[in-house]
């Protein structure tokens, strides 16, 4: 399946979780947060939350800024 | 502007943000510095106890042993305030904060701000009138970046806004505070913490914030792009505790002609 990860395009296996994206991404353990489809997922759901072809989803973190 | 009376002097109140006593009135942003390295000695040097952060995506192809910003500046030691910089919508900026609360393990402190156009990143108070309404009602203690408008300044404090931060000039500029007179308004109007956030130059416009009774200054830029951004948090952090201690003194007032310091009597010639 596809998914759209910080607007671009990824492909995971079928049934995949937040977790497995993150770990894909090499974050895990990182303090990051996790948005799909424009929903918070707090982090305590990422193992469990399995994620859906077409699924847009953003991984943020916190950066220099004022 | 009020003149101070002899018998009243202002009050000296601790810094208090949603139910939070702070020693340091002096509040900064982590961005345009040269590195973590330099991010981590400027913000220590100023002595703030509050410090922004912006949210963003992760990239990619990012480097996996660059230090998060938050190892640098631990939650542990600073409260992180995140922004909503670069949202130009409630419907952004309501996004970003409900992110920064998952990022920050529920912390509920943020710093609100819509901005309306790019060339003066001025912010756009209708859309920020409607993300303050959003994000009180989810819980959100929301410090507000505005306009220097009195009327508006006071409906967002009325709306529930912990912190009325409005701009001395547009933020990057470093123009200093362009309508004193407006900001005292605001100041004088308000039950909630006034900040001067965006616009400060130099040290010297961090202390006219504070001498006109501002609870505060966030600033960012005036630290991180000065030639020496250690040095210059520390002229902040002084200029900060200055402006204050001359509003707590209360000011001379102003005189059109000279009134000569010494006695007339005595003169010898």
């Amino acid at each position: 399946m596809q998914v759209q990860v910080n607007g671009d395009a990824m492909e995971l296996p079928n049934g995949a979780t937040i977790a497995t994206l993150i770990e894909k991404m090499a974050l895990a353990g990182k303090r990051l947060a996790v948005e799909v489809n424009e929903d918070i997922v707090p982090r305590s759901r990422h193992p469990e939350f399995t994620l859906s072809d077409g699924d847009r989803v953003e991984v943020v973190h916190a950066i220099g800024g004022g | 502007m009020t003149e101070t009376s002899e018998l009243q002097l202002p009050e000296d109140r601790p810094l208090e943000i949603a139910g939070r006593v702070y020693q340091s009135r002096l509040l900064v942003g982590t961005g345009k510095y040269r590195d973590m390295m330099e991010t981590g000695h400027a913000i220590e040097s100023s002595g703030a106890e509050i410090v922004t952060v912006a949210v963003r995506r992760t990239n990619l192809g990012q480097n996996p042993d660059e230090p998060n910003l938050l190892d640098v500046i631990s939650p542990d030691s600073y409260t992180i305030l995140p922004n909503t910089a670069g949202c130009y919508t409630a419907k952004d900026a309501v996004r970003t904060c409900k992110l920064a609360r998952e990022l920050l393990d529920g912390h509920d402190l943020v710093k609100l701000e819509v901005l309306g156009e790019e060339k003066t990143l001025y912010p756009n108070m209708t859309e920020t009138l409607v993300a303050a309404e959003e994000l009180i009602k989810d819980g959100f203690k929301v410090m507000v970046y505005c306009s220097d408008d009195p009327l508006l300044a006071k409906r967002l404090e009325d709306m529930g806004c912990v912190a009325i931060m409005p701009l001395g000039a547009p933020i990057g500029s470093g123009l200093g505070i362009q309508n004193r007179y407006n900001i005292r308004l605001i100041v004088e109007n308000a039950k909630v913490p006034v900040l001067v956030d965006a616009g400060v130059g130099t040290a010297s416009d961090a202390t006219i914030a504070m001498e006109l009774g501002c609870d505060g200054v966030l600033m960012n830029t005036a630290i991180a792009q000065a030639k020496d951004p250690i040095r210059m948090a520390n002229a902040m952090r002084l200029a900060i505790e200055a402006g204050r201690e001359a509003y707590l003194a209360g000011r001379m007032p102003k005189k059109l002609y000279a009134s000569a310091s010494s006695p007339i009597d005595g003169t010898f010639f």
